[in-house]
């Protein structure tokens, strides 16, 4: 039922190297990321910022799979990265919950895609991770008759139920209001801690990704590169407003608009 | 004032209030009760073609023809539109033909079908199906085409492909839109078989379109509103009890509406 632990040695879960990413654009070709050379390690949260433009998003489509890189190579383990995958699962920036599914039914969804479970083994597990995001009382609830949060919870909770090698997030808090962000670190920082799960966050919040990650990589636009990583060895549960954590985003939002517009 | 009444005693009062003035100004003898019959007259008619049974034969020829032409339309028109939606060059050719066929009022392939298939049942089916089958086309067409790109990407990133992201993400997700363009298909069904049972007398049954024309060569005008009137029943009857509910339910369960 997908209770066994992650290998924990530091061995490296997602390699990036020499990414390079271009778009045919309407005044040609654009390159959205530049020769990104990566690694996310086995376990750890990693969380990529930078300001809207700089290409984190499409990095998070190619680790999906969703979209192929022009050059260089993206591994997962020892295994390149060529299409979607159970392994790399995707919670999105809005929840795309489907509505004519009921709450268990949506967490099922990614669940019943796996063969080598019986149905009882899935609806067990989807049950634990409902529990796990404190929604155990809503699944037979529709989508639509939950709060924006309690949606990204159940999103949460269907990306972790396939108990993914890496869970990949695409600014999943962006849409909702700052009590219920703050509520929705704390819970994912649990989960985190409990599952030892390894996470690949994209975000243009700078404390958002200060509290969450235990690397901090900053992004430059126009083309995407990597402008600087930062260790952040604050303890967890981490709270937004630790004056620790405050002025270690400060440093990384100095590092960014030290950076030459264009 | 008004506010004080239930709701429906006003319809009620004003429904009396024609029916009744209709009734006196006929029986008044201002009008030709050949060419307006009284209510009165309809009903009877009605009351009569109801015992003989010619009625109900006529309704239930009509019916049937309606329901097997627009369950072929329909089972043609959705795997037919999914294809114009999954593949560029059949909604490039199929897609287009049937925006164009769409806007041919389907009573205009009866000299066609009465050439192809004779004067029988086929040729009232061909022209049901030509009414439903581009209808449901397009409306399956345009609602996978607009199937929220998100969904499919969190589908294909849990391993969702060919069948089972279609069986389980794509038709679920157009099914609202894939119901109101079987709703738009059912009614150009409707108005496409009326047309041409009263065009022409198929010698395989003799339905309501029939019964109709029938009325008007023995200026039976009695005969004439009943059918218009039972034409109108029956369509009403289909929305209320086929698709109102089950669009209700979808709506409601998605919370699109409460």
């Amino acid at each position: 039922m997908g209770l066994r632990s992650e290998p924990t040695a530091a061995s490296a879960a997602l390699t990036l190297r020499h990414v390079t990413k271009r778009f045919d654009g309407a005044s040609g070709q654009v390159t959205a990321l530049e020769d990104i050379t990566l690694e996310v390690r086995e376990g750890e949260f990693l969380a990529i910022v930078g300001p809207s433009g700089c290409g984190k998003s499409t990095l998070l489509s190619l680790l999906a799979g969703l979209e192929h890189t022009n050059e260089g190579t993206i591994n997962l383990g020892d295994q390149p990265v060529e299409a979607p995958g159970r392994d790399r699962l995707v919670m999105f920036q809005q929840d795309a919950l489907f509505p004519w599914l009921n709450v268990l039914e949506n967490v099922l969804f990614g669940l019943r895609l796996k063969p080598d479970l019986t149905e009882a083994e899935r609806i067990e597990s989807a049950r634990y991770y409902l529990n796990l995001v404190g929604l155990g009382d809503k699944e037979r609830a529709r989508p639509h008759e939950l709060s924006g949060g309690m949606r990204q919870r159940v999103a949460l909770a269907r990306s972790l139920a396939p108990n993914p090698r890496v869970l990949l997030m695409d600014e999943p808090f962006s849409a909702l209001d700052a009590l219920t962000r703050e509520q929705l670190y704390g819970d994912l920082q649990g989960i985190f801690t409990k599952r030892k799960k390894t996470i690949v966050l994209v975000t243009h919040n700078i404390r958002e990704a200060v509290c969450l990650g235990d690397r901090v990589v900053l992004f430059s636009p126009n083309p995407g590169k990597v402008q600087q990583v930062f260790d952040i060895g604050l303890p967890r549960p981490r709270r937004l407003n630790d004056p620790a954590l405050a002025s270690l985003a400060a440093e990384v939002t100095e590092a960014l608009t030290s950076h030459p517009a264009k | 004032m008004a506010s004080k009444l239930p709701r429906p005693v006003i319809p009620t009062l004003v429904a009396i209030l024609l029916v009744g003035g209709w009734e006196w100004y006929v029986r008044s003898g201002r009008v030709s009760e050949v060419l307006f019959p009284a209510p009165s007259h309809v009903l009877r008619w009605f009351w009569d073609s109801l015992l003989s049974g010619e009625l109900l034969s006529a309704t239930w020829v009509t019916m049937r023809r309606l329901v097997i032409g627009f369950a072929i339309g329909a089972a043609l028109g959705v795997p037919l539109g999914a294809l114009c939606a999954r593949v560029r060059w059949v909604r490039d050719t199929l897609g287009v033909l049937a925006l164009g066929l769409q806007t041919l009022p389907s009573v205009c392939w009866v000299p066609l079908a009465l050439l192809w298939f004779g004067i029988r049942e086929e040729a009232v089916l061909f022209v049901v199906v030509m009414g439903t089958l581009w209808a449901v086309v397009l409306a399956v067409q345009e609602s996978v085409l607009n199937v929220p790109p998100l969904y499919l990407r969190a589908a294909q990133t849990m391993g969702s492909k060919s069948w089972h992201l279609w069986s389980r993400v794509i038709f679920p997700a157009a099914l609202p839109g894939v119901l109101s363009g079987m709703k738009q298909g059912w009614a150009f069904a409707w108005r496409s078989l009326m047309a041409a049972e009263i065009f022409v007398v198929i010698v395989t049954g003799f339905g309501l379109g029939s019964l109709l024309n029938a009325g008007r060569e023995l200026l039976r005008m009695d005969q004439v509103m009943g059918v218009m009137a039972v034409v109108m029943l029956v369509g009403l009857l289909a929305d209320l009890v086929f698709f109102a509910p089950f669009e209700r339910w979808l709506r409601r369960s998605r919370g699109l509406e409460r």
